[in-house]
């Protein structure tokens, strides 16, 4: 954990809510790991994982889309405005054992994917992904994915890709993998879970801290319970007890 | 001149009056990765049961104008694990004695939990929680019925050997009544205020955010209730007054000190800044300068006084 001011450099709309913030003076994490950033007039802070690093430049992204209040306020960050964040939370990806690594992601949960697959790429590994989207105006990062690899795309109104979700895919196509990496909304992970266990999940939570000291986002787990800010985000997927 | 920051709070002479308040510090040894948590004046640690709990399903927390609302509904991995366990890794990174926060469901729970305690030196004293919100069995129970409070705080006194603070619940008509009820039972101490209870509702969803619908309310919202209670609860009691409910910097511990607070625990604040507390410390000697005191304990309820 961290606690860094960073300035803001870009705060645009990429899709229907959706924002790409880019921040400055941010200090490496890895792939997975998130950050609480404060949004002036509240009290929480929301938590983000990481879209991209750039070691070149200490630039760090992140995508979110507009959910409620906190989200809404943050699309009025502008250039040069200071940010207080804690980064560098969280435990993040673990690329270590992986041969020939899957990438699935549903929705936002795409977000940390992207800069888990240019790690990945940067490590030699061939990188495909399966990413689920509600519809074509909602996709992201299509561009940028398939410039790393091979890309199945599915929407749930068939706008795009294939007509359904991620698991549709999973279960049609033939895909060689060793290990996947996934991340997107609960029923997804969930449904993940009974399909196959050699995986990682990164789950998304509300906070209190973001740093393991209030037990906001405790789940359960078949090793007793864990902190999702803490001993995740990132957990085996066969560990997760999803309720 | 150097500012005199020491307070006493049960023959124990703090460095400093600032305690990191239950439930926002976990147990302590977490915080020593990101300072030397040794500048603490205590800490409270995370409230503690007979067996482990899991808590309340998610949602747990929920964001709230100067504020936030909690309902964990006390996870924690149960007396024994504390004792054996989570205590011995705080002793490696704190070397002064904490203050043990003990919850439950019944009288029998909070008795036995409290003789586990025995005589640990690492333990300052026990803060009674009998004002926790979030438990649908009970808890806040105890704090909102003055005979039962008495009843608690008499059992827990015969098997106590460490000193005995019970937290106090704001959520009730008459904290003075309360504080007596439980000075009159034999507590030795008296911290308030707990969480005011709370709720939100989602506006797409029209369902309370809150898996067990209310929770409770902290954060800078309510520093005026807590400073009114503690300055209606030191006038009424005998005892040292613990004071929390908001605290955010060096002035307001100051003010809740000028109320009647020996010493100052700090919550909220901790989850939103994990440096709060060690920072708050930092800015006492400052805040004291610009306010021309020259000793923290001989300000403890000036305010009756003058």
């Amino acid at each position: 954990m961290k606690k860094e001011v960073m300035t803001v450099v870009k705060n645009v709309e990429i899709a229907d809510k959706l924002y790409l913030l880019v921040l400055s003076g941010a200090s490496y994490l890895a792939p997975g790991q998130f950050l609480q950033i404060k949004v002036p007039e509240y009290t929480l802070r929301r938590p983000f994982c990481a879209a991209d690093y750039d070691e070149k430049n200490d630039f760090l992204s992140i995508i979110y889309k507009v959910v409620g209040g906190g989200t809404k306020a943050m699309t009025k960050f502008e250039v040069g405005q200071k940010i207080d964040v804690l980064n560098c939370l969280g435990n993040g990806f673990d690329l270590s054992k992986t041969k020939k690594p899957l990438l699935i992601g549903g929705g936002v949960g795409i977000v940390p994917l992207f800069y888990l697959a240019k790690e990945l790429k940067k490590q030699g590994h061939e990188i495909i992904s399966v990413l689920g989207y509600p519809c074509k105006d909602q996709c992201f990062f299509l561009e940028e994915f398939s410039k790393l690899g091979k890309v199945y795309i599915s929407t749930d109104d068939g706008s795009l890709g294939v007509k359904g979700n991620v698991l549709d895919i999973l279960k049609t196509e033939d895909i060689e993998y060793d290990e996947f990496f996934a991340c997107g909304p609960p029923i997804m992970l969930k449904a993940l879970s009974s399909w196959n266990s050699n995986g990682q999940v990164s789950l998304e939570s509300k906070m209190g801290c973001g740093f393991g000291a209030c037990m906001g986002c405790s789940i359960k787990t078949t090793k007793g319970y864990k902190r999702v800010c803490k001993e995740g985000p990132v957990f085996k997927i066969d560990e997760v007890i999803f309720e | 001149m150097k500012k005199d920051t020491q307070v006493k709070l049960f023959g124990k002479i703090l460095d400093n009056p600032i305690i990191p308040a239950s439930g926002t510090f976990g147990f302590g040894y977490g915080f020593a990765d990101y300072y030397d948590i040794n500048v603490l004046g205590s800490i409270a640690l995370k409230g503690t049961t007979l067996n482990e709990r899991y808590g309340n399903p998610l949602e747990r927390v929920c964001d709230c104008p100067c504020g936030m609302l909690n309902a964990i509904g006390l996870q924690n991995p149960g007396i024994d694990v504390v004792l054996n366990e989570e205590l011995p890794k705080l002793k490696k990174v704190y070397s002064k004695p904490v203050i043990l926060n003990i919850g439950g469901h019944s009288f029998d729970e909070y008795i036995e939990v409290a003789s586990r305690v025995g005589g640990n030196p690492q333990i300052l004293c026990i803060e009674l929680n009998i004002s926790c919100p979030n438990v649908k069995e009970g808890g806040m129970q105890f704090g909102l019925d003055e005979h039962l409070a008495s009843k608690l705080v008499g059992e827990i006194k015969k098997v106590s050997k460490k000193p005995v603070l019970v937290k106090l619940s704001p959520n009730v008509t008459d904290i003075v009544k309360m504080a007596k009820a439980v000075e009159n039972a034999g507590a030795d101490g008296i911290s308030l205020i707990n969480t005011l209870v709370g709720m939100r509702i989602d506006l797409n969803t029209a369902k309370p955010v809150i898996s067990v619908k209310t929770a409770g309310y902290s954060g800078r919202g309510i520093f005026p209730v807590a400073l009114r209670m503690v300055y209606q609860v030191y006038e009424a009691v005998n005892i040292p007054v613990v004071g929390m409910g908001g605290v955010s910097n060096a002035f307001e511990v100051i003010e809740m000190m000028l109320a009647g607070a020996s010493a100052v625990m700090v919550g909220t604040e901790n989850l939103l800044n994990p440096f709060a507390s060690k920072e708050i410390i930092e800015e006492l000697p400052l805040a004291m300068e610009e306010l021309n005191i020259d000793s923290l304990s001989e300000i403890i309820g000036k305010s009756h006084r003058v």
